[in-house]
């Protein structure tokens, strides 16, 4: 955003949307990314797994679950100042025996917000957020017929975990079904097909085409056809949008983890955030680092100026890291002990904007005029 | 009637929801739906499908615990209580 008036000066506000164990934050810098705001926590304080910008509407929806009243989806029209929430139609049904116990990924498909729930399915909205209805829940896939099974569903499991839109094509969207894989949809959720082909699975299969573990998928926004994963098991990247992957770990100091980004101008360069992958799921040795890789996953490079160096068992979630759109891009990712970390030299160095939010679990950026 | 008194997580919900109300209802169900009527989405956040209670949702009607088709007297205490605990 460039105000002529003003001489050319990029006026543009950049906002951070950080869902946490107690609620939704909102930090607030301009175009430098150099001194940051702080405001929350909203939502009252309920459990937000995911904080979305809409930039068509304006409006940010952040998926929550309270385990006293339920999951709902709550919206903001003024950019996280004033909040309403609603679970209308946000369930399966009276004689259903799913359950809606989270629900827990956002995306925004042209004029339709979508809502990721555990038990799986895909929710949409029509009317920005005050009603919902069920679009899909991917029946007949293979491997739903466990999925949909309520004795599988233990808390915190096989939910919607994931979903990717794409900006040019609103029927087209990947949704990734917890411990089963990756889908895709192009037909506005009618019709999907498994997108896991030259994954790695380190555990018995039932199906030829599900049965991975996708942790995140991240698009990236330069070449569509160009995406890369954090798998449970391993960092894998596909050129032709999804249908077929290969692995790109070597190099990596671990094959575990859960936060990917894309950067937003370059499709060869990718992060991700290694993680101890037994208990502790922390950065290994208690030193925090990013990896960046710059020739689509060939080599990594470990980043870690401005990051603590020792002592610093920092665990990073699926959603936790995201990039923003800027010329020279920003790079953000929360922690489950509630640090927010920025870069604004792609990864180069790094500072803390926020050391005791609550457990992080989503941080995505919007840049609004 | 019946006085009903919610948890504080409810009420900042509901704009104008106070914290104690009467409700002129003959089951905890009728209550709620008496709620509902003045308050769209309130049942949404104490009942699942079923209807049931949410699991965390208790509810005692005179201090004894009670489900949704737990009758109520003219003059019943409904206490709702947010009942897990943890930080």
């Amino acid at each position: 955003v460039r105000d002529l008036e003003s001489g050319g000066e990029d006026v543009s506000r950049t906002l951070l949307l950080v869902g946490t164990r107690k609620g939704c934050f909102v930090l607030e810098s301009d175009a430098d990314r150099r001194d940051w705001s702080v405001r929350g926590p909203y939502c009252e304080s309920w459990p937000v797994y995911h904080a979305v910008h809409d930039a068509g509407s304006g409006a940010i929806y952040a998926a929550a679950a309270s385990e006293w009243h339920g999951s709902a989806v709550w919206r903001s029209a003024d950019l996280g100042e004033t909040w309403a929430l609603s679970s209308e139609g946000l369930g399966y049904g009276e004689d259903d025996p799913r359950k809606v116990s989270k629900v827990s990924s956002l995306g925004v498909a042209g004029e339709r917000v979508l809502v990721g729930a555990e038990a799986p399915g895909v929710f949409e909205s029509r009317d920005g957020g005050e009603t919902w209805s069920l679009l899909t829940t991917l029946a007949g896939q293979p491997g739903s017929e466990a999925w949909d099974d309520p004795s599988n569903q233990p808390p915190g499991h096989l939910g919607i975990s994931g979903i990717t839109t794409d900006a040019a094509d609103p029927s087209r969207f990947w949704a990734i079904v917890q411990g089963v894989g990756l889908f895709e949809t192009g037909d506005g959720g009618e019709t999907w097909t498994p997108r896991n082909r030259g994954l790695r699975a380190d555990w018995p299969r039932e199906h030829e085409e599900v049965g991975f573990c996708v942790h995140r998928l991240a698009r990236s926004p330069a070449d569509g056809e160009r995406m890369y994963q954090q798998n449970h098991v391993g960092v894998h990247r596909s050129d032709d949008g999804g249908r077929s992957w290969f692995e790109i770990t070597d190099g990596l100091p671990s094959e575990f983890g859960f936060a990917a980004a894309a950067h937003p101008h370059d499709p060869d360069i990718f992060y991700v955030i290694p993680l101890d992958p037994g208990h502790a799921r922390c950065m290994p040795d208690g030193r925090a680092a990013v990896w960046r890789t710059r020739n689509g996953g060939e080599s990594w490079e470990r980043l870690d100026r401005g990051l603590p160096q020792h002592d610093a068992h920092l665990g990073v979630l699926r959603a936790a890291m995201t990039t923003d759109a800027h010329d020279v891009p920003g790079l953000y990712f929360g922690t489950s002990t509630g640090q927010l970390f920025a870069s604004v030299d792609e990864g180069e160095s790094w500072s803390e904007l926020a050391a005791y939010l609550p457990p992080v679990w989503s941080v995505e950026v919007a840049v609004v005029e | 009637v019946a006085d009903l008194r919610l948890p504080p997580t409810l009420t900042p919900l509901f704009a104008g929801l106070p914290r104690r109300v009467e409700v002129d209802a003959a089951t905890v169900a009728e209550a709620i739906a008496g709620l509902e009527a003045k308050w769209p989405g309130v049942s949404d956040r104490l009942c699942e499908p079923g209807p049931v209670l949410r699991q965390h949702i208790h509810v005692y009607v005179d201090r004894r615990r009670a489900a949704l088709e737990t009758p109520l007297e003219p003059s019943s205490r409904v206490d709702v209580i947010a009942a897990i605990s943890g930080g």
